[in-house]
């Protein structure tokens, strides 16, 4: 493992990444691997295989700490949470509100339903205990003793494997009451939601664990406040929260020291479309796009020999890049795999790390079809309290459906552009920003895919549209 | 008037039992899950009035969720629910063409039940397996990289399954 090389510490700014990751290292293992690094070990879904991995010792170590040091530990970690929005964890955790006499409770969000994300489920169904004792030790530091696991409905053979493994856990003392001599108890109870993408939404989860339809909460009051029940509440992605037992065992400062920047640690990254390797990779955060792509250690390259057209780096909701804004940044540098280098330039030219869903698609795949897609997605999946997402989506999804099926209007596109602003913003919920971005980034980058469309509606139904200009400048053959 | 079995009685009692006291309603989806598992695969009204009674809740309350989440099945559906897949990731992969397909092969349009009722063909969106498009999901399970073969088989063996249960 390479925690403490040069991979890992020290570097910051592109170049130096550059450097580090093709030349003086280049024959070290440099992938570092926290959270998968015993996905491979035979029998690891189970307590006795993870426990010889050095599983619970960190739980061992952290319920021997004041929960308010665990708090700093993460805070120290630079941890951003893994479910989309990024914000810094330890942060999250100091807001809980502390009243007198009222019960707290952490909930771990595994509803993991945006398009392209499928990590948590991997991490779930494979290093169960990772989770479990990630939940453990944040239960002690947020003082939860019921602590939920909401997981979505879908998933329906995870939750016998969630509660193997509480069992086992449970078994061994870790969890139950007076754990570990402490004096503190602890429950985590599984829930499964029943098929709705607005309940990975946090006041959304809370509502739909309180037995209600998944219509989002107006904040204030935060979930921290007055959040499940009424009661002080944290929501966490499961992967955030898997990452707490890595920070634990290698303290705040030194999980700090992966990555770059404010990216630091590891990330899970789910990578699906028209790849070689599709799947569940962790990187360090100091890797490049173009590396992502094309090395064999990850997606090993386009599939079928195809080039590279387009790609959703961060889940559904994110904006879509062409090859070139890509693989460079516009002002020309190498785009790396991270919070800060994803996000260069905005909306503009750049997109966002997101989910970690990372979508690729070839020369042969069609924006507008593709964006129709999530188009009805969004349209299905809007809980409908708000008009400018309840309709919106589903203006959206009917000019989408016009112009790709050859029934479109040279007007459409600038209307699509028009219902796009005006949900943006607008909306009790970020739905409607996650409904509004893919469409507005297509137009954006695409749009004369959208004009062809629109010109040629008898060719655009037999043929696609192809590269055109969008062919990657680098031609990165390989 | 539809009614648990004692066994999935105590289920009942354990779930509830996960929340606070007169927290209740809180196990109104995992036990709509139990009720659309037990009594023919989909929620009947008298079933969600049943689980209305269960929680001593307003039927209505159970009217509102069951109406929201897209697992439960308001109508009748076949004895195995195809579910596809059809967002964007798996679109790319194909999902497209399974759908066709399915549709030749049991003779159905989209949200029908086949004539025997073996079979029903729902499209979902993004189920959390794009990277093993294309798929879906067959009761409690995903079946990943479809194919038309794939499908041929998974059909057979449903028929197998459903006369050897007979
Ligand atoms: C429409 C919508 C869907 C979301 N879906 C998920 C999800 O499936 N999983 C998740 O962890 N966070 C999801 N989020 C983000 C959560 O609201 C919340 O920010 C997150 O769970 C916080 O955990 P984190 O700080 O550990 O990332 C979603 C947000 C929105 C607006
Ligand atoms: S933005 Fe959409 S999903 Fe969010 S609360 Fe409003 S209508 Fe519901
Ligand atoms: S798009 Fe089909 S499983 Fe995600």
């Amino acid at each position: 493992m390479a925690v403490g090389s040069p991979t890992s510490c020290q570097i910051t700014g592109t170049a130096k990444i550059k450097q580090a990751i093709y030349s003086n290292i280049a024959d070290q293992d440099m992938g570092v691997k926290l959270l998968l690094k015993d996905a491979q070990v035979e029998g690891i879904r189970y307590y006795d295989a993870y426990r010889k991995q050095g599983g619970y010792t960190a739980a061992e170590k952290a319920l021997k700490m004041a929960p308010e040091a665990i708090v700093e530990e993460v805070k120290k970690s630079g941890l951003r949470g893994r479910g989309g929005a990024g914000f810094p964890t330890g942060m999250k955790w100091s807001f809980i509100a502390k009243p007198e006499g009222v019960p707290r409770h952490l909930v771990c969000n595994a509803d993991e339903s945006e398009p392209g994300t499928f990590k948590d489920r991997y991490l779930m169904e494979f290093i169960p205990h990772l989770l479990i004792e990630g939940l453990i030790i944040s239960s002690f530091a947020l003082g939860s003793n019921a602590t939920y696991i909401y997981i979505r409905g879908e998933y329906a053979w995870i939750p016998d494997i969630l509660e193997q493994a509480i069992d086992e856990a449970k078994a061994h003392g870790f969890l139950g009451k007076n754990i570990l001599g402490t004096g503190f108890d602890c429950e985590i109870y599984v829930q499964r939601g029943a098929g709705a993408y607005i309940c990975g939404e946090e006041t959304a989860l809370i509502e739909s664990l309180e037995g209600k339809r998944g219509n989002p909460r107006i904040k204030p009051p935060f979930p921290a406040v007055k959040g499940v029940w009424d009661r002080p509440t944290v929501v966490n992605n499961v992967e955030t929260l898997a990452a707490v037992v890595p920070i634990i065992n290698m303290g705040g400062e030194e999980y700090a020291r992966i990555g770059v920047g404010r990216s630091t640690g590891t990330k899970l990254i789910s990578a699906c479309g028209n790849i070689n390797k599709p799947g569940v990779y962790e990187i360090d955060m100091t890797i490049s796009v173009e590396e992502f792509i094309y090395s064999d250690e990850y997606c090993g390259g386009i599939a079928n020999g195809k080039k590279l057209k387009a790609c959703i780096p961060g889940g559904s909701s994110v904006p879509i890049l062409p090859a070139n804004l890509l693989l460079k940044t516009a002002k020309g540098e190498t785009r790396m795999m991270n919070y800060e280098s994803l996000s260069d330039g905005g909306f503009q030219t750049g997109s966002m790390m997101g989910s970690g869903g990372f979508i690729v698609l070839d020369e042969d795949q069609c924006v507008v079809r593709h964006t129709l897609t999530l188009a009805r997605f969004y349209r299905h999946e809007s809980c409908g309290q708000c008009s400018p997402c309840r309709e919106g989506t589903g203006w959206m999804e009917k000019i989408l459906k016009n112009i790709e099926y050859g029934r479109g209007k040279s007007s459409d596109i600038d209307l699509l552009w028009d219902i796009q602003r005006k949900i943006e913003g607008n909306t009790i919920c970020p739905l409607g920003d996650a409904a509004a971005w893919p469409v507005a980034a297509a137009i954006r980058h695409f749009r004369d895919e959208f004009e062809w469309h629109v010109a040629n509606p008898v060719e655009s139904q037999q043929r696609n549209y192809g590269l055109a200009h969008y062919a990657d400048p680098l031609a990165v053959a390989v | 008037m539809p009614a648990f079995s004692e066994e999935k009685l105590e289920e009942v009692q354990k779930i509830i039992a996960r929340y606070p006291e007169g927290k209740q309603k809180s196990a109104l989806i995992p036990l709509l899950h139990l009720a659309q598992d037990e009594f023919g695969g989909w929620l009947d009204v008298p079933v969600m009035d049943y689980v209305a009674s269960l929680l001593q809740i307003e039927p209505i309350e159970v009217y509102e969720v069951a109406t929201f989440y897209s697992m439960y099945n308001l109508k009748p559906v076949g004895k195995y629910v195809f579910e596809v897949c059809q967002t964007g990731p798996c679109m790319i992969n194909g999902s497209d063409q399974i759908i066709d397909y399915i549709k030749a092969r049991l003779d159905i349009n989209v949200g029908e039940t086949s004539a025997d009722g073996m079979f029903t063909l729902k499209t979902v969106e993004c189920l959390g397996a794009c990277g093993y498009a294309p798929m879906m999901q067959l009761g409690k399970f995903y079946r990943e990289h479809l194919t038309k073969e794939k499908v041929d088989a998974i059909i057979d063996e449903c028929r197998k399954n459903a006369a050897v249960n007979n």
